[in-house]
């Protein structure tokens, strides 16, 4: 009992370790972000509402020139994915940075976690309060628009959407530590990067209306194939507007998955030997 | 002691020739010019099991640095440190389970979540089992007069009251060498008081656990620590018990002259009189206070006759024991209060460029 505990006392039980440890951190890391990011009610404004009026803003444009039905669809998912991008980008590879100015990096750095279960704890509660915003959109958007779905293959669109979210919160996890070097110049790549990504991942129309080399080029950042094969695979002429057939981009997504974890892991490993070899990443005065 | 925790050696904590060195780029203007700055040089310290250990010095004396180096946050550029029996820059995955530390004037955590939800946060990083943590937490809180604070969300609470949060951080975790740096920075007199109640309670609890304190609170390391260590400029200058230190000084005499005003005499002209060892003046509240060391008590009549020659009125003469500031002061030459005033605009602990490698 709480009242008769002597909290001074030699601890009796056994500290978890290895692989428990790693997931209790995954876990408790996520824990701000699904549970702490929810008690600021303005996340209903600023990532529903807004993101809202620009899926409208495309589907008005769509409807005034006429366009096949489908791209109002287009328009809606493209618009819950959005989420995603702006929490990878705002949030995700700011993150280490926050945390070096708070005093919290020095922290996990001395803990006997590692640093990759905090940052996939960060990613993991990126995604799941993300996931809660673009299923808003989603929903608003569906009903406001009356889009209408028709899925072939539940299980392979779950596929596509957890590769697609892995590979992507990999490549957010590389931004982060790369953003802890940029320090405060990282907000300026952030909103350098945001348009130009907006406009080749193909949020708002299919990546097909590119060339092949520039889609191509598109697709490195996850969202794009992810998309475009969500897409093809809830609206019944999805695949005729795709860019490549889903089970190619399924391959390319499960590749990049690899390629950012590793990448990212490589990364992080690098800024810990660097932070403690220079002693001032940890460190909030520069 | 929890299972897998070993202590290899009698020392909590051992240096030896212990330096660092930070490779600092200069201001704007001066981009391209390379700065060493010696933070740390030549440490050689022993922290014995079950110890209270002071780090006692002005700020940027090098006193973080070592810790940041003992909590393996920063590598060593020479020498060596153990903890624990085990080495910080090959062996840091030893030493995390078993250590822990706190700063003053830290503000971890997130504003968002409340008290008990950051400090079970933290307790996850080291595997606490959940249940076990609550139960800690609460009563760690209850120690430190928070518990009416435990739904709080941290960004509601004052600075002192986040550094006991923080502090229940530290303890949390029951570690074997915990480091606290500053701990009662911003603190009240009786938050500070509650914290160094906790500090001595927690190892009389068990006798493995140790304690490495930096804070440049002469009183605080007097009542507190087993030991002390005096740095400065990078160096340890001296390292006893508190009672030893000022023993040593036991053999001069102390005085302390407050006066209204010095009329332009200049204290070192004082610290020239015969017999006098050390001088040194601070200014408060309207008056001015002399302090002397004397080679002899009988040194004192010159001292009074030049004040007098000065047109100097004394408002007050005091004979006094000696205390760790005089320690000090017998060490360096100044007290902390002038380094402090004087480096305020020289380099921090850690320098202000920009890193280089």
């Amino acid at each position: 009992m709480t009242n008769q505990m002597n909290p001074l006392a030699v601890m009796s039980t056994d500290k978890a370790a290895g692989w428990k440890l790693f997931w209790k951190t995954v876990l408790a890391r996520a824990y701000p972000r699904v549970v702490g990011q929810q008690r600021e009610k303005s996340w209903i404004f600023f990532d529903i509402f807004l993101p809202m009026l620009a899926v409208s803003a495309y589907v008005f444009v769509y409807r005034a020139i006429h366009a096949p039905e489908e791209y109002i669809g287009f328009v809606v998912v493209g618009g819950a994915m959005t989420a995603f991008w702006m929490n990878i980008m705002w949030s995700m590879s700011m993150q280490l940075y926050w945390e070096k100015e708070q005093g919290n990096l020095a922290l996990y750095i001395m803990a006997p976690n590692s640093m990759m279960a905090i940052l996939l704890g960060m990613a993991l509660g990126g995604m799941l309060a993300t996931f809660l915003r673009a299923i808003a959109i989603i929903l608003l958007g569906s009903l406001l628009f009356h889009v209408q779905y028709a899925i072939g293959n539940f299980l392979q669109l779950v596929g596509v959407f957890f590769a697609a979210m892995t590979a992507l919160y990999g490549l957010g996890m590389i931004t982060a530590s790369l953003f802890l070097l940029f320090s405060r110049e990282a907000d300026h790549l952030v909103q350098l990067a945001q348009e130009p990504v907006y406009l080749v991942s193909g949020f708002y129309f299919p990546i097909r209306s590119f060339n092949f080399w520039i889609a191509a080029a598109a697709s490195l950042i996850p969202l794009t194939l992810g998309l475009d094969a969500m897409r093809q695979l809830v609206f019944p002429s999805g695949a005729l507007l795709g860019f490549l057939n889903v089970n190619t981009e399924l391959v390319i997504l499960l590749i990049l998955c690899v390629v950012f974890l590793f990448g990212a892991h490589s990364l992080l490993g690098y800024m810990e030997r660097l932070a403690i070899r220079e002693g001032r990443l940890t460190e909030s005065r520069r | 002691m929890p299972k897998g925790q070993v202590i290899l050696s009698n020392s909590a904590v051992e240096t030896e020739s212990l330096g660092r060195i930070y490779k600092i780029q200069g201001t704007t203007r001066e981009k391209n010019v390379r700065k060493e700055l010696m933070a740390l040089q030549d440490v050689d310290l022993q922290v014995k099991q079950g110890e209270l250990f002071g780090l006692l010095g002005p700020n940027g004396a090098g006193k973080t640095t070592l810790i940041k180096i003992l909590t393996t946050l920063l590598a060593p550029t020479s020498g060596r440190a153990r903890v624990s029996g085990f080495d910080v820059a090959r062996e840091p995955g030893k030493i995390r389970p078993l250590i822990n530390m706190v700063s003053g004037g830290e503000s971890s955590g997130y504003g968002l979540l409340t008290v008990r939800e950051n400090l079970w946060m933290f307790s996850q990083f080291y595997g606490l089992p959940s249940r076990q943590a609550y139960e800690r937490i609460d009563a760690l809180l209850k120690m430190v007069g928070l518990e009416d604070r435990i739904h709080t969300k941290s960004s509601d609470l004052s600075t002192g009251l986040r550094q006991k949060m923080n502090i229940v951080r530290g303890f949390m975790t029951d570690p074997q060498v915990l480091f606290l740096d500053e701990p009662t920075l911003g603190l009240d007199v009786g938050a500070s008081r509650d914290v160094r109640r906790l500090i001595r309670n927690w190892l009389d609890q068990d006798k493995t656990r140790t304690l490495l304190l930096t804070t440049h609170y002469m009183a605080e390391a007097d009542e507190l620590c087993d030991r002390v260590a005096i740095i400065n400029h990078g160096r340890v200058l001296a390292c006893d018990a508190p009672s030893a230190l000022k023993q040593s000084l036991q053999r001069e005499a102390l005085f302390e002259i407050t006066v209204a005003s010095l009329n332009g005499l200049n204290a070192s002209v004082l610290e020239r009189q015969p017999g006098v060892r050390k001088a040194t003046r601070t200014d408060a509240k309207g008056v001015t206070a002399l302090n002397f060391s004397l080679q002899e008590e009988a040194a004192l009549a010159g001292v009074i006759n030049r004040l007098t020659e000065a047109n100097v009125r004394i408002m007050r003469l005091d004979k006094h024991e000696p205390t760790l500031e005089d320690v000090f002061v017998n060490l360096v030459g100044r007290s902390m209060d002038e380094i402090e005033k004087e480096e305020t605009n020289d380099e921090p602990d850690e320098p202000a460029g920009r890193d280089v490698d």
